[in-house]
């Protein structure tokens, strides 16, 4: 099997790279759709902000890429900004920019800014450390072995929103309850940094590896 | 729930660990690597490699340090100590680190927090931030720079609020009193910051034992809590203080 990493300037790819390695799984990093669309699986990983990530993804050319291996069937493992770009919009806009921001739509829902309050005071924004992810379906092959309620590492300001909730994997409470995990067909996303999760975090990569969506 | 983090810092100098260490098992004990692994085993939540080398020709020996543990553990780690340019701050991130902790050069030049999260997202980010006790000061405590040798002009709440707004992420707030006093963190110091920012703080200085991160992560409202001289001399595991703060109802991650 071989891995393409999607490279589109969203932050450091570093992190997700040695985390295959050190699962024996066979990677490359690439920016170039005509390579990544040779790989079997795609990680789709991200850092940065909706609006230059989804403008990066488009001058490359790789929101096709993202569109034809999801139609296609291909695995693709969303991460972090990667599991927020796959829906229909993020409320995280470019500059004086008023409408929300148009991204992949290949899952039906969208972002919005985490806000509330905790027991101290206003809720502290980016949602930055360990914290639950309870498992919807703890039978399911991308969670198997991990029990539901394991703390995986986030960093975001933006939750997702998805509209079937029969896709929901995974669920995190910060301020409000929200989607940090779901499926759809072929696709894996997941809100927190499983390369950044320690042992657990490694499990669920390696779990996605043995998928057969 | 979000988890009270437990990170452990280690000061490297010309890529050793400065300060002694006793483990039971085998380990090169100066190694930051090794130790890095021994932390990640106990559950550690978070590491800070402090650069502290003296000359500037030997900074490249860090660079191989956190290449080296990013393939071995899978948790953030940032690195810190004479990162004043962009340039420092790309091989750093490069070589695998998730965050980049800035001090002094900040002060001096506080742009260069703007162009780190610009260039990287706040996430990545950390404002390193020394304070000292000053009651001429309008939060009573001043910013010292140059491991707390230089006093700045700057009140440290101005100063965190300041950086913040130039797109720091996560404070960690020293305090220069407690540091190396193993008698407890400035509670005060840190209640005071961590309250009045929306971004994590994590407290740093005079810890000793484990009722002292209960203190600062209850009373003093931190984040996070760093630890150094009370696991690297072997006193306490990363996991027996965090099953004593379990004890004590502050959520922890369980490895």
């Amino acid at each position: 099997m071989k891995v393409g990493i999607i490279d589109y300037n969203a932050g450091n790819l570093r992190s997700v790279e040695l985390a295959l390695r050190h699962l024996e799984i066979d990677a490359f990093v690439s920016g170039d759709p005509r390579d990544l669309e040779k790989a079997d699986r795609l990680v789709f990983p991200g850092d940065g902000h909706a609006a230059t990530s989804m403008h990066n993804l488009r001058e490359r050319g790789l929101d096709e890429l993202l569109f034809n291996f999801f139609r296609r069937g291909r695995p693709i493992l969303g991460i972090c900004v990667g599991s927020q770009i796959v829906l229909d919009s993020s409320d995280e806009k470019a500059q004086g920019e008023a409408k929300p921001t148009r991204c992949l739509g290949l899952v039906q829902g969208s972002c919005h800014r985490l806000e509330g309050s905790s027991p101290s005071g206003p809720l502290k924004v980016p949602h930055m450390g360990w914290n639950a992810v309870q498992f919807s379906d703890t039978q399911h092959p991308l969670v198997q072995g991990i029990p539901s309620g394991t703390d995986f590492y986030f960093v975001h300001s933006f939750y997702t929103e998805v509209s079937d909730p029969s896709l929901i994997l995974g669920r995190t409470e910060y301020g409000q309850e929200f989607t940090t995990g779901f499926v759809k067909e072929a696709l894996a996303a997941w809100q927190f940094h499983p390369e950044k999760s320690g042992e657990w975090g490694l499990k669920l990569v390696a779990n996605f590896f043995q998928w057969r969506p | 729930m979000l988890k009270k983090r437990v990170i452990v810092c280690l000061d490297v100098k010309e890529g050793k660990t400065t300060k002694g260490i006793k483990f039971q098992d085998n380990v090169d004990l100066g190694d930051p690597v090794a130790m890095a692994e021994t932390y990640y085993r106990q559950g550690v939540d978070e590491l800070v490699f402090y650069d502290i080398t003296a000359s500037a020709e030997k900074r490249g020996i860090m660079l191989d340090v956190v290449a080296r543990v990013a393939e071995k553990i899978f948790i953030p780690f940032c690195v810190g100590g004479g990162l004043s340019t962009a340039e420092d701050i790309r091989k750093v991130i490069n070589a695998g680190a998730e965050k980049v902790s800035l001090n002094s050069p900040a002060v001096k030049n506080p742009e260069l927090i703007r162009e780190a999260a610009r260039l990287y997202g706040s996430q990545s980010v950390v404002l390193g931030m020394d304070a000292l006790a000053d009651p001429s000061l309008p939060s009573g405590y001043r910013v010292v720079i140059n491991g707390g040798r230089t006093p700045t002009e700057w009140d440290a709440l101005e100063w965190a609020l300041r950086a913040q707004s130039l797109g720091a992420g996560e404070i960690v707030l020293n305090s220069i009193d407690a540091d190396g006093t193993k008698s407890g963190y400035e509670l005060k110091l840190t209640r005071l910051i961590s309250s009045k920012v929306s971004i994590p703080v994590v407290a740093s200085g005079g810890a000793g034992t484990p009722e002292h991160l209960r203190e600062v992560l209850q009373e003093g409202q931190a984040d996070a809590a760093l630890v150094a001289s009370m696991v690297h001399y072997g006193t306490y595991t990363v996991g027996q203080i965090k099953e004593y703060l379990r004890q004590k109802h502050i959520p922890v991650r369980e490895a």
